[in-house]
């Protein structure tokens, strides 16, 4: 170990000199901690709920058995979790596609402006700091039959009021409207990294080659450069469409049948204390998530581009 | 023509912000009006008494709203010591450092990423149940000391650091910690404000968890809290309701209005890869 020793290049082959050892020591003491919290928090605690899911457990209980499958058969029998499950498809088929499509178009429209942008960038991105409990508590005053002033505009205009937290098939519905209003700035931030990343020329030279309307600049430029954004958009909301959680325990606590799929495992595992049950519906909830996201992964590799 | 066109964009906009901002205005408008004015509801009421005081005073009167703030920022504050603590040595570790098993550790990390914590709250529950640990500020924090996300944030961040810098500091005698902690990760401050922004949000705001581990009032964050306050509340007295909200939502807004670049750098980071 002398002065003069060159930087090691990265892929030499050095039989394991007192240095490289020395590196290795260090890299494995630099990354215990984290590994250890991994292990911890991750990896057990993930295999505990593949064990918990074929059991019978309840937490306290003294004795439990194995019961196979049995778990999840009974969750595809269960009416409470099949409507869960339903309440949430249908919530994410809201969520999705607005909270997506509503963000770019804002987007697109706040990427033209120059002056103003920072003033619409801070309007449209408020909903996304605040704390969706207490927001949700707002909203619930907002949409309220007869001291809301969503309700009092309606009848202004000469429409009957609508009982959004009353009528039950309204529930969910009026749940994705709070939903598409916080993550609509998160989405269109993303957007507006996207677009600020197409380059100038690019569009210049479709506007030559006879894209004359912004229309068809948008359609042979914009929308397929956006592709990859457009992709992690997509996923990062249906993800969080499928964690919906705070509103139900704000506005119905899971009542007039409008539990959510996180609703309805946390109802299991924390309230019933159905440990076992609550860990197979965990894991149908997990898979869900992991086909979304690994879907992603594999479309990033492939790159969405042109 | 043209001058509708160029005026077009403003005005969506502008109702698009109405309704994004509109339930902040009357938030706001309630926390500050008397209680018997609610029944007013013209959409630009001009409050004809304030009744701030009586309507934060009642928030302090009906639950701890201190406590739950002071709660909201020890938990929040350690989260994000002890996940800087032990993510940046590792990433440091994974993008610098050679040694066995790192290609493995790279790829759990990423594993991770795709798990939410929802999915892991039953058998951390029980595990903290069985370790007489619920109700404390541990099991609030303790899911959360590991940031799989910041790991894999910083050591994007730190891979763009020059070797011959850390091979010159190395025989400078510098020690591998001076390097990780005062070179390496201090060309990577933006990367550590968007992620600190990007975890105090999250965890200030959190929900689920609280909600698990927490029974004692005294141990609640805000939205807990809030939820506490709403539940007991229901319906009577939407002044003090919007005034406790108020108080909950204004610390991350404020900390956005302060730190907007820092913000969307950090959403704009976590899109990029």
């Amino acid at each position: 170990m002398s002065v003069i020793d060159p930087p090691l290049p990265r892929t030499s082959a050095v039989p394991m000199s007192r240095r490289t050892r020395r590196m290795m020591w260090r890299g494995f003491l630099f990354a215990a901690p984290a590994m250890g919290l991994l292990l911890a928090i991750y990896i057990i605690p993930v295999l505990v709920l593949a064990g918990f899911s074929v059991t019978d457990y309840q937490l306290g209980a003294l004795s439990w058995g194995f019961t196979g499958f049995d778990n999840f058969a009974r969750a595809f029998s269960d009416p409470v979790f099949l409507r869960a499950l339903g309440n949430t498809a249908l919530y994410a088929a809201l969520v999705i596609p607005l909270g997506v499509g509503l963000a770019l178009g804002v987007a697109l429209l706040v990427h033209g402006r120059k002056r103003s942008r920072a003033l619409w960038e801070v309007a449209y991105f408020l909903p996304v700091t605040s704390t969706l409990v207490a927001m949700a508590t707002v909203w619930q005053f907002l949409l309220h039959p007869s001291l809301g002033p969503v309700n009092a505009a309606f009848r202004a205009l000469g429409l009957d009021p609508v009982a959004f937290l009353a009528d039950p098939h309204l529930l969910i519905p009026t749940m994705a409207l709070m939903g598409i209003w916080q993550v609509l700035g998160f989405n269109m931030v993303l957007f507006l990294a996207g677009l600020t990343a197409i380059p100038k020329d690019l569009l210049e030279a479709a506007r030559l080659d006879g894209a004359k309307s912004p229309l068809d600049r948008f359609l042979t430029v914009t929308w397929p450069m956006l592709g990859p954004t457009t992709m992690f958009v997509l996923v990062t909301t249906s993800i969080s469409a499928f964690k919906v959680f705070e509103q139900v325990a704000v506005l119905t606590k899971g009542r007039q049948g409008s539990e959510t799929l996180l609703y309805a495992i946390y109802l299991e595992g924390f309230e019933y204390a159905e440990t076992g049950y609550a860990s197979a519906l965990t894991l149908i909830f997990l898979a869900l998530v992991l086909i979304v996201s690994i879907g992603q992964t594999f479309k990033l590799d492939r790159k969405v581009h042109y | 023509m043209p001058r509708l066109t160029r005026y077009l964009p403003h005005v969506i906009l502008t109702l698009g912000a109405c309704v994004m901002l509109l339930p902040f205005y009357w938030m706001v408008l309630t926390a500050i009006r008397a209680p018997a004015e609610i029944f007013n509801i013209s959409l630009w009421p001009i409050p004809e008494t304030f009744s701030a005081g009586r309507n934060f005073a009642k928030v302090g009167e009906r639950v701890p709203m201190g406590r739950f703030m002071l709660n909201g920022v020890i938990v929040c504050g350690g989260i994000l010591l002890v996940q800087v603590l032990t993510a940046v040595p590792a990433a440091y570790a994974l993008a610098k450092l050679k040694f066995p098993g790192r290609n493995l550790m790279l790829a759990l990390v990423i594993a991770a990423l795709c798990v939410p914590m929802q999915a892991l709250a039953l058998p951390l529950f029980v595990g903290l149940a069985k370790a007489h640990l619920l109700n404390t500020y541990f099991a609030l924090m303790a899911p959360f000391f590991l940031s799989v996300f910041a790991i894999f944030l910083f050591r994007q961040s730190f891979r763009s650091y020059p070797d011959e810098i850390i091979e010159a500091a190395r025989l400078d005698g510098f020690s591998e910690m001076e390097i990780c902690w005062g070179l390496v990760l201090r060309a990577s401050l933006p990367a550590l404000a968007a992620f600190a922004i990007f975890s105090v949000v999250a965890h200030w705001n959190d929900l689920y968890w609280p909600l698990i581990v927490v029974r004692d009032t005294a141990l609640a964050p805000p939205p807990l809290g809030m939820l506490y306050f709403s539940d007991a509340e229901s319906g009577a007295d939407y002044g003090a309701l919007m005034a406790g909200a108020t108080l909950v939502t204004a610390p991350m807004v404020i900390c956005f209005l302060l730190a907007r670049r820092q913000f969307i750098a950090g959403i704009t980071m976590t899109g990029v890869k």
